[in-house]
Parts: C-alpha cells; sequence; structure tokens
C-alpha cells in the first residue's frame, strides 16, 4: 500500500518489521522524530521505549537490553554519535547485536542542526579506538531507509555486531511516495542461541570469525559480559596467544567476504569508460545524471554501495573493470572518495562535492561526464 | 568467610591488595545474597572500570562489566528488559564522578537497582588520583599539596534526586550485610556509599586509619547508617506511585498509530515532473498543508517528495514546504526552481526570495494581496489572503490557498486534494479545513 512518509518513518517501520522491541535514544534533530515514532509504536506492542538521560545512556541501555535478548534501536546525528564512540567500541568487543542510525547533518560539532551532509562516512568506521570492523549501510531513499534497516538488524544478529545506518537530514525528513510493505518479504534473522543445559562459555568459537552462540543475559545460563579482552569465558586475560585469538576473530568476522554484509545496486552499460560510484542521497542524482547522459549517447556504468563498510572493494573493481574514470558525488569533501582511488589505483576519480547543505545535482555530475 | 558463598566463584583469591577494603564488601554481597537466596540465575551484577572492576569475575552469577562510570545505564537497560532480574551495581567513587549523571537520572525515576559504591576516596587503579569524594586537604597523587575541592555527599545527593533507600557504611561495619540484603529487597533505587581504605595510595599517603575514617563522617557531616527508606515502590516496578505532585500520568493503554495508505482514486493528467513551493509564515499549517497536498498527489497516480524549512523556534519566522509531484517515480529530490509558487506571509517571501526570482515568464506565484512584491519575471496572480483568513482561520489559508491554485495545475489532482482533506484531516478540524478547501 502507498504512503508518503520520510526516511525516519520507514526506518521506524523496518525496526519494528525486524523484531525491535528495545529503543533507548536521546532528541538531536534531525534524529528526533525517529525516538518519538518509537515510543508511539514500540510502547503498545508490549516493547520498551525511552529518552534516556544522554546519549551514553541512550547507547548503553541498548547494549545492556540487547545482551539481556532484545532486538534494539538507537538514533542520533553527529554529535550524538560522538558521544556514542567509545560504546560502539565496547558493543564490538562485547559482541554485541546493536543497530545505530544517524541521521547525519552538517558538522563539525553542532553544525547546523537542519542541513544535511555525508560528514560521517570515515567517523563512522573509525569513530572507536582499536580500528576493529564494524557495519555500515547507506541508503539512498525512503524506500532503502526501511530496507536498509530490516538488513541492519539481519546484519546484526547473524554477525552479533553494532550496524550504523548512515542516513541523512535529507533522506530522514523528506517524503516520498513508497510502498513499504510491498518491500517487507524479508526474513528476519534471529540471533544463534546456545544449546540449554550445557554450561555456556559466552565467547566459544571453533575458529576466528566464527559468530559465539548467544544467551541472554538474566537467562537460564549464567553469561559474563566485558567491556576488557577476554578469553573464552568473557574473563578479562592478559595471555597474549588469548589475546590475539580475541582480536584476530573479531577482524576475521566482519569482512565485504562474510555472507550478506554486502549490499549494492549496480547499472553496468557495455563499452563504458566511465563510472559514477555514488552512495547516500547522491546516488539519487547520479542515476538520473546517468541516465541522462546516456540519453545523449554516452556509454556510463553506475555503482551505488549501500554498505559502506567494510568497503565492497571487490565488487567496486568489478564494476570497475574497463573503466578510466569514476566519478564520485559527496556532500563531503572527498571521504569516499579517497577510498575509491585506494582501490582502484591507476583509475582517475573525479570528486564533485557540496558542502554548504545544498545537494549535488543531477547536472553537477553531467558536467563532469561531458568533460 | 562468605568465600563458602554459592554467589562466589570457590577457590579463586582476591587480587586486591592487602588492607584493601573491596573483598570485604565482595564478601558483604555475597552474605546478604545468603540471606536472600535468590536463585544464581535471577541475580546481575553489573560493575566498571577501577578496582572494583575486578570484582565480577568473582560472583558466581550473571555479570556485566562495561565502560568507566557507566554501570548504572547498563543496569538501567537490563532492569527495563529483565524486570524480573535482581540488579546490584558495583561502582567506585571515581565512576561516580564521571558517570555522576547516570546516578542522579535513576534515582529519579526510580530504577529498581541496588547500587553499591566502593568508595575509597581516590583513583586506586591508575595511581591514587583525587575522586568526587577525597576529602577536603587529603593528598593524592594529583594534589600533591592537599585537595581544595569540596567532597561529594553521594547520599544526600541520590536522596535529593529521589533514591528511596540511602545508607551509608564503613566496610568494616558488621551490619553490611544486613544493609545490603534491606536495600536489595528495596523495591526502588536503593544506593550504599561503603567508606573504604585503600592501601597502595589513600590510606598511606594520608595516614588514614579506622579511627580517622570515623572522625572523617562526622567532621564532614556524612553520617552512617541507613539514612533513607521509604519504602516507595518504583516506577519501573509497574506499580505507578509517584509522591510528587505532578501531570496525571495516562494509564489506559496506548494504541499504536495506523499507517496512512493511500489508494489511487484519481487520475492526474500531469505529464512532466512540477515543483511546487508553498511559502508562508509559522501558524498557517503549511507543512500539514504541503502533506495533504503530497498524499492528494500520490491518490490522483502521481509521485511526490516533500521538503519543509523552518526555524527551530517552531511558532514563529518563516514556514516554507518543497514538492515536487510527477508522472514518474522521484529520484533527486532537490528543488531549484518551482513551476508554481504560493506565498502566503512575508517570512516566507524572504525566506524563498531566491528561488522566487529565479522563476521564469512562464511559472506562476501566487502572492498574498499586500506583500508588496517587487517586479518578478513570473506572472503573479493575487489571493485575498485576508479575507479568506477571515472565514477559514489562519490555520486554514495554507489549505484554501491550494485548493484555489491546483484546479489551474491539474483538475483531477485539485478534487483528490479536497477528497484527500476530507478522508484524513484528523476530526476535530475536519470540518473547518473542509470549509476552507470548498470556500475556494
Amino acid at each position: 500500500m502507498l504512503e508518503f512518509v520520510d526516511g525516519n518513518t520507514a526506518t521506524v517501520r523496518g525496526a519494528l518489521h525486524s523484531g525491535c522491541s528495545f529503543f533507548a535514544g536521546y532528541p538531536i534533530t534531525p534524529a528526533t522524530s525517529i525516538l518519538l515514532e518509537s515510543i508511539r509504536e514500540l510502547a503498545p506492542r508490549g516493547g520498551v521505549a525511552v529518552q534516556a538521560e544522554d546519549e551514553i545512556a541512550s547507547i548503553s541501555m541498548c547494549i545492556a537490553a540487547s545482551m539481556a535478548g532484545k532486538k534494539v534501536l538507537t538514533a542520533t546525528s553527529g554529535p550524538g554519535l560522538s558521544l556514542y564512540s567509545e560504546s560502539i567500541g565496547l558493543a564490538i568487543m562485547g559482541e554485541v547485536p546493536l543497530v545505530i542510525v544517524d541521521t547525519q547533518r552538517m558538522g563539525p560539532a553542532t553544525g547546523a542542526a537542519t542541513t544535511t551532509a555525508d560528514g560521517d562516512v570515515m567517523f563512522a568506521r573509525w569513530g572507536t579506538s582499536g580500528g576493529y570492523p564494524l557495519i555500515v549501510l547507506a541508503p539512498t531513499d525512503v524506500r532503502t531507509s526501511y530496507v536498509m534497516t530490516r538488513h541492519a538488524f539481519n546484519l546484526a544478529e547473524r554477525y552479533r555486531t553494532p550496524v550504523i545506518v548512515l542516513s541523512s537530514k535529507e533522506i530522514a525528513l523528506t517524503r516520498q511516495t513508497v510502498d513499504l510493505d510491498a518491500e517487507s518479504g524479508l526474513a528476519n534473522v534471529e540471533r544463534t542461541l546456545a544449546p540449554a543445559g550445557e554450561k555456556y562459555l559466552p565467547y566459544a568459537v571453533a575458529r576466528p570469525g566464527e559468530v559465539p552462540a548467544f544467551a541472554p543475559v538474566g537467562g537460564e545460563q549464567l553469561v559474563r559480559f566485558t567491556t576488557s579482552i577476554h578469553d573464552e569465558r568473557g574473563l578479562i586475560t592478559t595471555d597474549p596467544a588469548k589475546i590475539a585469538k580475541k582480536l584476530e576473530h573479531l577482524q576475521a568476522k566482519i569482512t565485504e567476504a562474510s555472507p550478506g554484509v554486502v549490499s549494492f545496486e549496480e547499472d553496468r552499460q557495455e563499452g563504458a569508460t566511465d563510472l559514477v560510484l555514488a552512495y547516500g542521497v547522491a546516488a539519487m542524482a547520479a542515476s538520473e545524471a546517468v541516465e541522462a547522459a546516456r540519453a545523449a549517447g554516452r556509454k556510463v556504468s553506475l555503482f551505488v554501495p549501500y554498505t559502506l563498510w567494510p568497503m565492497p572493494e571487490a565488487r567496486i573493481r568489478a564494476a570497475a573493470k574497463g573503466v578510466t574514470r569514476v566519478i564520485v558525488p559527496e556532500h563531503n569533501f572527498g571521504q569516499y572518495a579517497a577510498e575509491v582511488e585506494r582501490v582502484l589505483p591507476g583509475v582517475k576519480v573525479v570528486r564533485v562535492n557540496r558542502i554548504d547543505g545544498s545537494l549535488v545535482p543531477p547536472s553537477a555530475i553531467r558536467e563532469e561526464l561531458e568533460r | 568467610m562468605s568465600k563458602l558463598s554459592p554467589y562466589l566463584v570457590p577457590d579463586t583469591p582476591y587480587p586486591f591488595c592487602p588492607g584493601c577494603s573491596h573483598g570485604q564488601v565482595i564478601d558483604g554481597i555475597a552474605a546478604a545474597l545468603d540471606r536472600l537466596l535468590p536463585a544464581s540465575k535471577d541475580v546481575v551484577l553489573v560493575s566498571d572500570i577501577g578496582c572494583v572492576g575486578l570484582a565480577d569475575k568473582h560472583f558466581a552469577v550473571h555479570t556485566f562489566h562495561g565502560l568507566h562510570g557507566r554501570s548504572i545505564t547498563y543496569a538501567s537497560g537490563l532492569k527495563l528488559a529483565r524486570p524480573e532480574a535482581r540488579v546490584f551495581v558495583v561502582i567506585g567513587d571515581g565512576g561516580c564522578g564521571i558517570g555522576g549523571h547516570h546516578l542522579i537520572q535513576a534515582a529519579r525515576r526510580g530504577d529498581d537497582l541496588t547500587v553499591l559504591v566502593f568508595d575509597n576516596f581516590n583513583y586506586g587503579m591508575t595511581g591514587g588520583e583525587h575522586s568526587s569524594t577525597t576529602p577536603v586537604g587529603a593528598k593524592t597523587s594529583s594534589t600533591p599539596y592537599g585537595n581544595a575541592e569540596r567532597p561529594l555527599d553521594l547520599c544526600a545527593l541520590a536522596q535529593a534526586a529521589g533514591a528511596t533507600f540511602v545508607a551509608r557504611l564503613p566496610a568494616f561495619d558488621p551490619e553490611l550485610p544486613a544493609v545490603v540484603a534491606r536495600a536489595a529487597e528495596h523495591r526502588g533505587f536503593a544506593l550504599i556509599d561503603v567508606w573504604e581504605f585503600c592501601t597502595a595510595h589513600f590510606t598511606p599517603a594520608n595516614t588514614f586509619k579506622k579511627k580517622d575514617l570515623l572522625e572523617l563522617s562526622e567532621a564532614a557531616h556524612m553520617p552512617f547508617g541507613v539514612l533513607v527508606d521509604r519504602g516507595v515502590p518504583s516506577w519501573s516496578a509497574s506499580t505507578p506511585a509517584p509522591e510528587h505532585p505532578g501531570l496525571p500520568i495516562v494509564t489506559e493503554a496506548p494504541k499504536a498509530p495506523a499507517p496512512v495508505y493511500l489508494e489511487r482514486a484519481f487520475a492526474a493528467k500531469l505529464e512532466r515532473p512540477l515543483g511546487m513551493l508553498v511559502a508562508g509564515s509559522a501558524g498557517q499549517k503549511i507543512k500539514s498543508a504541503g502533506t495533504m497536498l503530497g498524499r492528494a498527489s500520490v491518490r490522483a497516480g502521481l509521485f511526490a517528495t516533500q521538503k519543509d524549512d523552518y526555524p527551530i523556534t517552531v511558532k514563529t519566522g518563516h514556514s516554507v514546504a518543497e514538492l515536487i509531484l510527477s508522472p514518474k517515480p522521484v529520484r533527486f529530490t532537490g528543488l531549484d526552481t518551482p513551476e508554481v509558487a504560493i506565498v502566503l506571509a512575508r517570512e516566507g517571501w524572504l525566506r524563498a526570495k531566491k528561488m522566487l526570482e529565479a522563476m521564469p515568464e512562464d511559472a506562476v506565484i501566487f502572492a498574498a494581496k499586500g506583500l508588496e512584491l517587487p517586479k518578478l519575471r513570473a506572472r503573479v496572480e493575487e489571493l485575498d489572503l485576508d479575507h479568506a483568513s477571515r472565514k477559514v482561520g489562519k490555520e486554514n489559508v495554507a489549505l484554501w490557498a491550494l485548493s484555489k491554485t491546483l484546479p489551474s495545475v491539474d483538475a483531477e489532482l485539485a478534487a483528490s486534494f479536497v477528497d484527500t482533506v476530507g478522508r484524513f484531516t484528523p476530526s476535530r478540524y475536519r470540518d473547518q479545513a473542509l470549509a476552507a478547501v470548498q470556500t475556494a
């Protein structure tokens, strides 16, 4: 059924359809309506949705509730993501299924609350100490806000990891015509539970990268959870072999080769020497620009990564086969473009940037294609 | 003695320095559990950073060890997710400093937690720096000339924030297990400030012995004993008993809002995308009118997008809605130059001036009479807004103006708009809204 709703509403719907039953957040533009709609939607369904005292408490409550067995969501914008930083590390270390929505706004710091940007692309990836991987998905519009939220829950459950949905003010607060029900067929993934009755080793894995079975804190089997480096019992360790085992495991668990982690959309044209690679709301302008360029007789391919991190490097290399130029439109000074350069040595990477809150228009991408 | 407690891991010596009080308090918690005898699986012990954070591995219950000063936030989350769990928090005086806000808010909310502060007046783990409870004049590694900051009275703070069970005890008090048991049985936020010796740093630096600890209590007016026991059930314990006067709490079960589904009922003949701008001022309900137009467009077989622009002080200043209506799905949602604009107030004109000035000759601007716009390239048609405002109310002028202008855009869209307003306006506003669009 058709609706006329914005990205935040689609996100909350995605969370509900994913089985989310716990939300904690703190008001911040442009993420606030996720908090308010979660309260309206979850409370009547027997779930919990709270406004916590700050962002640190919000994400902490979510982490604890997730470890108690709930599917959890929190939502914020750049300033709040900064406050989430340490806790994102905790969620990586403790292997906590957790979905975080970052409706990006202009930074640094308070920046401009109602002005869009895609400035958190690198921050989302590297925004906690240690440098271990997590998953970052970027919707491009209202429809994919729903779809990526569903994916985010499934990946968080499957890999016991924080997943960031990198939205932006332009997606979060723009209404579009959508049929979210038509997208709702995706099956929900549930975390693998430890077999009942046995003594539970919270972090036991047969090989690095395997996802440890879950038992809830407060459930039948005793669980140990810790922010510190730990062994398979969840006990702090100083043994270098055990430390290496745990960290190699975290590194191996989430890669572009991990099943289901990478999603993207590709529109390849035979013989194209130009590729437009765009994510987030810029992908919509890119799609129009490519269509117009083709109508004018040019050969251009389009690649839209929904998974920004881990970076779908193999897919990008495949998409860029035979291409001599890649155009990367971004609402920042070219954060992902630098990564594209790393992945595609010898290919000319052209940046099309807007940082003043206006959108990269299709015409700006076309101009580059005409050069 | 209580190393034999089933709530402790057997044969695991405490890692604490000789004479440190932490082991005594852990024993005290275990002895309290020995009195209450909950199932181990129903107990969660939450800890965070500091020497106190070494406590968790000695407990044979669920343990959750988190970031510095945040243990109360995890405990609150756990309690919300599993109300049946008995949740203990062990936190240091350092943690109460960095995470003091969480202590205040959890006490205010009445979260049903038992918080034990292992209060040894300094940061033991990092090298004896001063904490928020270090007494005035005390020497620590970061106050070599004596501490000049007033110590935080954690019990007074908890009480002021609404904690319903508050106690202070020295770690060596034989009553400790009994008081911990009382705190654990208390439904609501319970805090025990346990005064301790840090034999690595604080006691050698300040020749701080049992007698000094007892004297400090008197000198600092921080008495020992159970200071508050109000036995008030907590909100989170699902018994609503706020003892403060305030707004009534809604008690009927809330209903989830239903999505607004839109069925195609009209057939607009628009052949290409059309940009529309509605610019006015706060109170003219421009955002809602824009959404009504978006819904009407969808019901007329079109695709629509809407963006709103208004200051954070929502009851004043401009309010501008940008819409794109299109026979095909809209990908790029930016609007450069609208084909149709409605200007309902000076604030809107000033905000959208650039866009309005860029509108070409074949575009049309419907502007409220009396706005005295400069000469524009687009054709300007006047709307008698004052008259309409008197007739339909200020809050309906945007609906009125849209219904007046839509027939020139597309007859079916105009019909869909009137029908959509009738169908989707909340009942208490519906009659007036319908009157506004039908007046046109």
